[in-house]
């Protein structure tokens, strides 16, 4: 139950902007090479604005590591909603995570973009790691991170 | 049932746990090598906006400060996306140098709380930390119950080398054990959300920011009231963005704060969940209590050892019991075999009695004694096959018997017939067995065959003991069963002294050495230690089988295998048949040994002052004892011969270590010569001092043969009485020692 109305809150809010269709996506992250234990992630999608729109995916499940993703938790503890579905294990170091989602037509070529915030137990917290502009021509194009992320790509 | 938990745990997890022991012990070095730059530089009396105002004028491009438990203070900065991190100087802002985590202990703490096999391996580290607290409090118990209840947890243990060292190194490190094995636990069970970790939910980023321009970090109020020893992490707001905040987290909680007015705009204090989690975790790593830490790991060295002597003294157990198959439990089985067993053997005996009867088709139950059911519900017939200790007792797996059976209801049991074992050699030829037979009687049960007796093993005996009760049953029981004898070595004779063949009691002492090897056995890559001699003490005892004989006969041993030879006194008895075939060795011949432990026969650790009495041959343990006093204990030896020109063994070695203070002071009776005496009516003259040396924690040790022993039993009773102590409460503290014959 809490699933179901979760799916629906989820699909409400990245559906919203155009009540239009949605396009299955791709999400890779490719780690780079660091000392340290699993990195947490967060994958969120930001408006024309730079506002929160919605979480996409959060990598590691303890709260008080997750507070340091500092652009995604300080939005999202401000917006509220649940990332119970969408949480995973921790993504270490060289590891590629790859996760599939559903993209509302109407963000696309609208100015939207999906950002990744990185942090690492006794290591550095990156808010914005990589940031990859929603545009239908640029699909697939990989993105340089700055942190812990090595590249970045949404394939649509 | 203790003990098999113990030993199941043990042998289940000891890789695992002597894994994460090791590991552990690394890992505590970590909070102590952390604490070293820390201790330098105090952060009490400052505040933390002091000091974030300081790191952000040398670190424009700060993001975090995090003060660790061990107090040292790191600042994250970064710019154009290439972050760093130092330690910083809490008082001036100045860096100390780059800071990062130690790769070795980072990839050591993977190792121990995951084996690098993430969620399921953190589910196999709890796994063996419960194994360790289970092995733990079982052999806490175990240690308590042997030493005789939980406030005796302390005195000294006894046994061979491994089980001392098994004790001694359980009970020194057993607290810390509790200690890590719980806070582990915890952790674990917290990994998976069974407990809770606290921390919650991530705190909403406050209402109401002020949005204005941004004050000096060092003017900020709520900063400025927070005393920086009780700082955690403060994360600095992001640059150029007027809406961000400072967010702080004390030992207490966690707060937003507003960069422009300096207020708390909220604050969440920790739950109790989170404090106990906290708690529960610095004891465990040991961060910001390095002295617990490394307390800890060196505890931590000392499992492995545990682990080793514990699969040591599980193998020799193991070893020495003999496998019953079909072993059935005590309600399903229609025979039932009862054992009382000093040192195994009876034990030989009753696994062959169980495998006819299997064999027989019956359904078959063996125990102790100590163990009985109270009810058998199906049994048609029980056997109790019992040895008897040396004074007339009973044996060790039977010792608590007699007083369970007085409180047990056995009007159901069924017919019953006993089988004692011995040698008639000795007084109390089978005692306990009668005492058992007569205490089934008295209490109505009935017989099935007369009692029966085996003397020393006999096979023969058995076989027959077998075909009367199988024909009295109506089953072919066809008893064949050897004893075993234990390994044996080869030791030749090197010198020989004899004494008191004037006052008819010839008595030699023999001097024993490695066998030399034969040519054939030096191509073995054990031939080294197949010459040397097996591992004893003074004190221990040797098994000689005679020629033309099935049973061993035992000597105690007056020098151990350190000493390079191996060191008997034989009285030769009329018609002896050991100490007859040892009485006619000449120096170069050879015979065949064992070596039998007997740990309780020592003198108990320590320096309290050691009483040894002893007559004839019985001075051979005590001989052996005083050789090793080198760091001059006292030792008083009363002893008794018959007459000083014949019998007086060891008279110039006991003078030659008389001088040089092996031995405080010899008090010597002789019964053969005018106005003789004997051990006992020394010690009644003597009164005044055994008292005052028991006063100081004495302990008695007696050797020789059973009606001195009595009768040294007795004075000692008779002397102590005045004090209020006795043969008996000396014997339940471990300081009354006996080795009669």
């Amino acid at each position: 139950m809490k699933k179901l109305a979760f799916a629906l809150l989820l699909t409400t809010s990245i559906v919203a902007p155009g009540l239009a269709l949605a396009r299955p996506a791709t999400i890779a992250i490719q780690m780079a090479p660091y000392q340290g234990p699993g990195a947490y992630l967060a994958i969120y999608v930001v408006g024309p604005d730079g506002k929160y729109q919605s979480t996409l995916w959060v990598a590691g499940e303890k709260p008080k590591y997750q507070r340091h993703l500092r652009g995604w938790s300080r939005a999202y503890s401000t917006s509220g909603g649940s990332i119970d579905a969408i949480t995973g294990a921790s993504v270490g170091s060289g590891r590629t995570l790859r996760i599939d989602v559903d993209l509302a037509d109407a963000l696309i070529d609208a100015g939207y973009e999906i950002r990744v915030d990185s942090a690492v137990e006794d290591g550095s917290d990156y808010s914005g790691d990589a940031v990859a502009p929603l545009r239908s021509g640029g699909s697939g194009t990989t993105v340089r991170g700055t942190g812990y992320v090595a590249t970045f790509a949404v394939k649509m | 049932m203790l003990r098999r938990v113990h030993s199941i745990a043990g042998l289940a997890a000891a890789c695992l746990i002597g894994f994460l022991a090791v590991t552990g012990a690394l890992l505590s070095f970590e909070p102590a090598i952390d604490a070293w730059p820390a201790t330098a530089i105090p952060s009490t009396g400052i505040t933390v906006a002091y000091t974030a105002g300081a790191v952000a004028a040398r670190f424009p491009d700060v993001e975090r400060l995090v003060r660790s438990a061990s107090g040292n203070l790191v600042a994250y900065h970064g710019s154009n996306g290439k972050q760093g991190a130092d330690y910083v100087d809490p008082q001036t802002g100045v860096g100390l140098g780059p800071y990062e985590r130690s790769a070795f202990f980072g990839f050591v703490t993977e190792l121990h709380r995951s084996l690098f096999l993430k969620t399921g391996g953190r589910a196999i580290a709890g796994l063996g930390a419960l194994a360790l607290l289970i092995l733990s409090i079982s052999g806490l118990v175990m240690t308590a119950a042997r030493l005789g209840g939980w406030l005796r947890l302390l005195v000294a243990a006894r046994g061979t080398v491994g089980q001392r060292l098994h004790v001694d190194a359980g009970r020194a490190i057993v607290p810390a054990l509790l200690l890590t094995t719980v806070t582990g636990l915890y952790m674990t069970l917290a990994t998976f959300g069974i407990v809770p970790e606290g921390g919650g939910d991530l705190a909403a980023f406050p209402a109401g920011v002020d949005g204005g321009t941004p004050a000096p970090v060092a003017r900020l109020a709520a900063l400025r009231a927070v005393d920086l020893s009780s700082l955690r992490e403060l994360v600095f707001p992001v640059e150029g963005d007027a809406t961000d905040v400072f967010t702080i987290t004390t030992d207490k909680g966690q707060g937003y704060i507003d960069q422009a007015t300096g207020a708390m705009l909220s604050f969440q204090p920790n739950s109790t969940a989170q404090t106990v989690y906290e708690t529960i975790y610095r004891l465990h790593t040991g961060q910001g209590l390095w002295w617990l830490g490394l307390l800890l790991g060196a505890a931590a060295t000392a499992v492995p050892v545990m682990a080793v002597s514990g699969i040591v003294i599980w193998w020799k157990r193991w070893r020495a019991f003999p496998r019953l198959r079909r072993n059935v439990a005590a309600q399903g089985a229609d025979t039932v075999i009862l054992v009382g067993s000093e040192a195994n053997a009876t034990w030989g005996f009753a696994a062959c009695l169980h495998e006819a009867m299997t064999q027989a088709g019956h359904r078959v139950h063996t125990a102790t004694l100590n163990r009985f059911a109270s009810s058998y519900p199906k049994a048609q017939r029980l056997f109790i096959l019992t040895a008897t200790y040396g004074d007339g007792t009973a044996p060790a797996s039977a010792n608590r018997f007699l007083d369970r059976l007085a409180k047990t209801d056995i009007s159901r049991w069924p017919e019953f017939a006993v089988l004692g074992f011995g040698d008639r050699q000795f007084p109390h030829f089978c005692r306990f067995a009668t005492d058992v037979q007569a205490a089934l009687e008295a209490r109505g049960a009935q017989s099935l065959q007369p009692l029966a007796m085996i003397d020393r093993q006999s096979s023969q005996a058995f076989a027959e003991w077998g075909d009367a009760t199988g024909s009295h049953i109506g089953v072919p029981l066809t008893l064949r069963h050897a004893p075993q004898r234990p390994a044996t070595f080869t030791l030749t004779l090197a010198s020989r002294i004899d004494y008191g063949a004037a006052v008819g009691a010839p008595t030699a002492v023999l001097r024993f050495v490695a066998a030399p090897s034969t040519g054939r056995e030096s191509h073995s890559p054990f031939a080294r230690f197949k010459r040397s001699l097996p591992s004893c003490e003074a004190g221990d005892l040797i098994g000689i089988v005679p020629p033309g004989d099935a049973s061993p006969r035992y000597y105690s041993l007056a020098s151990g295998a350190r000493d390079g030879f191996i060191e008997i006194c034989v009285r030769k008895q009329a018609g002896g048949l050991c100490s007859g075939f040892l009485h006619d060795l000449q120096p170069g011949a050879s015979i065949q040994a064992f070596v039998k432990a007997n740990p309780q026969f020592r003198p108990a650790r320590g320096r309290a002052p050691v009483i040894m009495i002893g007559a004839g041959t019985g001075i051979a343990p005590f001989l052996g004892f005083i050789r090793n006093n080198t760091g001059q204990r006292a030792m008083h030896l009363y002893w008794g011969g018959r007459d000083p020109k014949s019998d007086f063994l060891y008279a110039d070695l006991l003078s030659w270590f008389q001088r040089d203070r092996r031995v405080t002071r010899r008090v010597t009776a002789f019964s053969r010569v005018s106005g003789g005496s004997y051990v006992q009516d020394s010690l009644r003259e003597d009164a005044n001092t055994v008292r005052a040396l028991l006063a100081r924690g004495a302990q008695i040790l007696v050797c020789g043969g059973s009606d001195m022993a009595k009768a040294v039993q007795s004075t000692i009773d008779e002397i102590t009485a005045p004090i209020g102590a006795s043969v008996a409460t000396l014997k339940a503290k471990g300081r009354y020692v006996e080795d009669s014959y």
